[in-house]
């Protein structure tokens, strides 16, 4: 599949929701755990060679997996091939929690969900519409019926 | 420079091999397996029709089957194909219309010397014009300050629902407010695994049927914001015992008249 490649390199170098150096182990048989910069920038999660300035690779994080694996490591994988999982293990269990956190909210698709969470609240209490300020109300992404697949 | 109707990009044959690290210089990796089932999932798409694609700058339009789901606009030989030719990612993108000798185009422009600009066109005013607006507000960041902005006007709403109750005598079951935390964070009778925000492949907050031979389970949506943050009247004076009573009784009070309006909220269809 094509795709722009500089655009995402771009995006790797944009400041980014959290940072840290984390072991990282890719999902092929007899993976070596490595060290990564890794770096989550909207729902790409890029990792980086500690000391090389491009990413040896991104993740999409959409359709994909959080799970815990011992005490401060977690794996991601992704809905199409859940064995196949990337594993990270963090410098503590705290560590651990905040990027796992922080991952699943990550996604495009659960952004999208909040949104419209909010909006409903907001019309019921308020019963006024708060996305008609942005003038995006009628956009069938936003509307609670697309949420059934 | 590659010929006509081709992208410009990298030419590297060990994209392919996803896993090697390749010969030096290799092109960055992606989960392009994922983004593929991304593209043809079940989900509701954001925007989708035939547009006509540029293939680069002294090239030809070749007519595409576009489909665009949150920040990636991917593009199908046609509306049959199983698997997309190529992505275009648009976090940080601009669009604008274009003069150009195919009716009805516009732009979808990268900042950064040599980036890319993709030049489409539509078959008409309309549809043009839908392609405008939904791909000038696709990008997450758009998305997240929206989202912000909802949970700010939410948390004020709330806020100003929220009267201070009038004193009384403290009669509070300590399990009360001793579960307050858990009153925001335990989920509601669904089954699920743990609470918190849903992963990914959670269909959302209407318990439908997931996405094919998915193992998740139908979840609702994500819990409600905790209640605003309060300034404390004497952030570093001491703490008197009456005045910690009297913001127990408040808070509790306050926890009490969100939970029952959250969960009068979720008992309705």
């Amino acid at each position: 599949m094509r795709y722009n490649e500089k655009e995402l390199q771009a995006l790797s170098r944009q400041p980014a929701e959290l940072a840290a150096e984390l072991g990282m182990r890719g999902p092929k048989k007899g993976s070596v755990l490595k060290r990564r910069l890794v770096k989550l920038v909207v729902n790409f999660l890029f990792y980086f060679r500690t000391d090389e300035a491009e990413p040896v690779g991104a993740l999409l994080l959409e359709r994909c997996r959080i799970t815990q694996e011992e005490p401060s490591g977690f794996s991601i994988c992704f809905m199409e091939d859940p064995e196949r999982k990337y594993h990270f293990e963090c410098c503590s269990e705290e560590q651990c929690q905040e990027w796992m956190g922080a991952l699943r909210r990550a996604s495009y698709e659960f952004m999208r969900r909040s949104l419209i969470f909010y909006r409903n609240e907001i019309q019921k209490m308020t019963g006024k519409d708060p996305l008609e300020q942005f003038g995006i109300s009628e956009e069938a992404r936003f509307q609670l019926g697309g949420l059934k697949a | 420079m590659p010929g006509p109707g081709i992208q410009a990009k990298i030419p590297c044959p060990c994209r392919v091999g996803k896993d090697d690290p390749g010969p030096g210089g290799a092109a960055m990796k992606l989960n392009e397996r994922s983004l593929a089932f991304y593209a043809t999932c079940d989900t509701p798409v954001d925007n989708s029709g035939f547009l006509y694609k540029k293939g680069g700058r002294h090239a030809a339009y070749h007519r595409r089957w576009f489909v665009l789901r949150g920040n990636m606009l991917f593009y199908f030989e046609d509306r049959a194909s199983r698997e997309p030719v190529g992505v275009i990612i648009l976090e940080g993108c601009t669009v604008e219309l274009v003069e150009a000798a195919e009716e009805f185009a516009f732009a979808v422009r990268f900042a950064g010397a040599r980036a890319r600009t993709y030049v489409l066109a539509a078959e008409n005013q309309a549809a043009m014009e839908g392609w405008v607006k939904a791909l000038s507000r696709a990008s997450f960041d758009y998305l997240r300050l929206v989202v912000r902005e909802l949970e700010q006007q939410l948390a004020a709403v709330r806020a100003g629902d929220c009267a201070p109750p009038p004193r009384r005598a403290p009669a509070l079951a300590p399990k009360e407010n001793g579960c307050a935390c858990a009153v925001w964070s335990a989920e509601p009778p669904a089954p699920g695994p743990a609470p918190g925000p849903a992963p990914g492949p959670a269909p959302g907050p209407a318990p439908g049927p997931g996405p094919a031979g998915a193992a998740s389970r139908p979840r609702p949506g994500p819990p409600p914001p905790l209640p605003p943050r309060r300034r404390v009247s004497e952030p570093n004076g001491p703490l008197h015992a009456a005045s910690f009573v009297r913001l127990h009784q408040q808070y509790g009070q306050e926890v009490r008249a969100l939970r029952s309006r959250w969960l009068r909220s979720r008992a309705q269809p």
